[in-house]
């Protein structure tokens, strides 16, 4: 969906206008194994960076780069410890400036 | 080897700089963490600062604090796909000292009051990441292990203030299983337009700001959504409860679209440039999911103690993280004092909240978040309020007016809501909010 007047816009423009200072170090783990037989998905749809996309095998490719690192990817994952989570190393991750 | 502080707090947003502050004050060597670059940097927010918190704290704050804006209008709007009802209420008031509410940049405002920590003595440590918590064999806590090499801090007290997700409070065994319901998704845009075209859509004059305060936007996801001014920008964002969100098949930022596309919304953000995309986890459960506050050498302060106010007409975080921070810090700073950092010494710090708005409020209000998600409240109460006027204000000639009483029956016949249901609702409102 587009705003009236305002351009449409890509999801890479969109993640464009974060900051990411990104770390060498995944601060997210996914289980793939446990992924790929799961049919709900929810961090596909929740995660508002939009890091999980399915994949053609069933599983699931995973971003850690530009992480909002807000949590809910783990919050709404029904598999407990599918997706392991902590905060990326300190002075990495994402940097907001006006929000 | 381990740096000694007297206390640690973890977390510069506003619970925790509150928290140094008033150690600091009191004398006590502090050392305040922040895994960001610089406080703020982690931070968004659905946009109000209500600071009068602050007028004890750091007396005439307003004169200095980095705010964007002063909201003069509130508007609480109801809407459906093509209406909306809005109660717009403005003052002249809140524009002027001491204010009421105003909107700002995390990065700005929440670096700002580190920094009053750090002039009062604290010791701020950035771009650094706690770990985990250093426990004794009996449980108790004496420091935090951090991502820096030799970086674990040893204190006789910890104050928690590590956010929404405190993996600290978790640790320390505080935090029950925690309950997605309990949690909401704030994602937003800050929209980049000329000031002079916000005070024209907006009806603005200098300093003064809007802020509406959105339901009905969010479809099957029960949220609500927000827009906002600040000088140079607009914000516009919704809040979706987790389960929903996930269950919806919608993305954020097509539930951001459509309240951005909605036919009183759009001319209002038109034409904004997108500046910054942000989101959030918020802890809108109030009462029901807060943890223990207090463990042998640990407080736990602002969002990481689910201290957010989500009640319907009331949202508010950053006066709650304010609030419960300096109560953790001045409790903290006198059990130093006495020697004493075990669990009972430290109870004084829930006393202290319960005396203050902090828990007076979330007590009083502990039925509201559930109320205010409700399915009635979420879609049918709009729908029912928007179709009521509409029928009060169609003119319907030759028809003669129909009573208000039988456009009530039908309208609410028509959103599926029952006369009882409403007389129900009423009542649970009355209980919520009286």
């Amino acid at each position: 969906m587009t705003t009236v007047g305002v351009p449409a816009q890509s999801f890479e423009d969109r993640m464009d206008t974060v900051e990411f200072r990104v770390s060498p170090v995944a601060h997210i783990v996914v289980d793939g194994d446990q992924c790929r037989g799961c049919t709900t998905r929810e961090c596909v749809t929740a995660c508002p960076a939009n890091l999980f996309v399915p994949v053609a095998d069933g599983g699931i490719l995973f971003n850690y780069e530009q992480c909002f690192e807000c949590g809910t990817c783990y919050m709404v994952c029904n598999r407990r410890g599918a997706i392991r989570w902590s905060y990326p190393e300190g002075g990495h991750g994402v940097v907001f400036r006006r929000s | 080897m381990a740096e000694r502080f007297e206390a640690v707090v973890v977390g510069a947003g506003p619970a925790g700089s509150a928290a140094a502050l008033q150690l600091a004050r009191a004398g006590r060597a502090v050392a305040l963490v922040e895994r960001g670059p610089y406080p703020g940097s982690k931070n968004m927010f659905g946009g109000v600062v209500y600071a009068r918190v602050l007028d004890t704290l750091i007396p005439g704050w307003w004169e200095e604090a980095p705010v964007e804006r002063w909201v003069t209008r509130r508007a609480t709007v109801v809407m459906t796909p093509t209406q909306s009802l809005t109660v717009d209420f403005r003052t002249v008031d809140w524009g002027e000292p001491p204010y009421n509410g105003a909107t700002a940049f995390r990065a700005d405002f929440d670096r700002w009051l580190a920094d009053q920590a750090v002039a009062a003595g604290a010791e701020l440590i950035c771009s650094t990441t706690v770990t985990g918590l250093e426990r004794d064999s009996s449980g108790r806590v004496h420091g935090v292990r951090t991502d820096r090499p030799d970086g674990d801090i040893e204190a006789s007290v910890v104050i928690a203030c590590d956010g929404v997700n405190s993996f600290l409070a978790k640790e320390a065994g505080l935090y029950p299983e925690r309950d997605a319901h309990f949690f909401t998704l704030g994602a937003k845009e800050v929209l980049a337009l000329p000031r002079a075209e916000i005070d024209a859509r907006f009806g603005l004059r200098d300093r003064q700001g809007a802020d509406f305060e959105i339901i009905g936007c969010t479809g099957d996801i029960p949220g609500g959504g927000f827009l906002y001014t600040n000088c140079d920008s607009v914000a516009v964002g919704v809040v979706l409860q987790l389960p929903g969100l996930a269950r919806s098949g919608r993305r954020p930022e097509d539930v951001i679209a459509g309240l951005k596309a909605h036919p009183s919304i759009a001319p209002l953000v038109d034409g904004g440039e997108l500046k910054e995309y942000s989101a959030h986890l918020i802890p809108e459960g109030g009462w029901e999911m807060m943890p223990a506050m207090v463990g042998d050498g640990i407080l736990v302060a602002g969002d990481a103690a689910a201290l957010c106010l989500a009640a319907g007409i009331w949202l508010e975080g950053v006066n709650f993280a304010i609030g419960s921070g300096a109560a953790a810090g001045e409790t903290a700073a006198e059990a130093l004092a006495a020697g004493d950092t075990r669990a009972p010494a430290l109870a004084r710090y829930r006393r202290r909240l319960e005396e203050s708005f902090v828990l007076a409020d979330h007590r009083r209000l502990r039925r509201a978040p559930a109320l205010v998600l409700s399915d009635r409240v979420q879609s049918r109460y709009p729908d029912l309020a928007c179709n009521l006027v509409q029928s009060l204000f169609t003119v319907e000639n030759p028809a003669p007016k129909p009573g208000l009483r039988r456009l009530l029956r039908q309208q609410a016949s028509r959103s599926g809501v029952g006369l009882r249901h409403l007389a129900l609702d009423g009542w649970r409102a009355l209980r919520t909010f009286g």
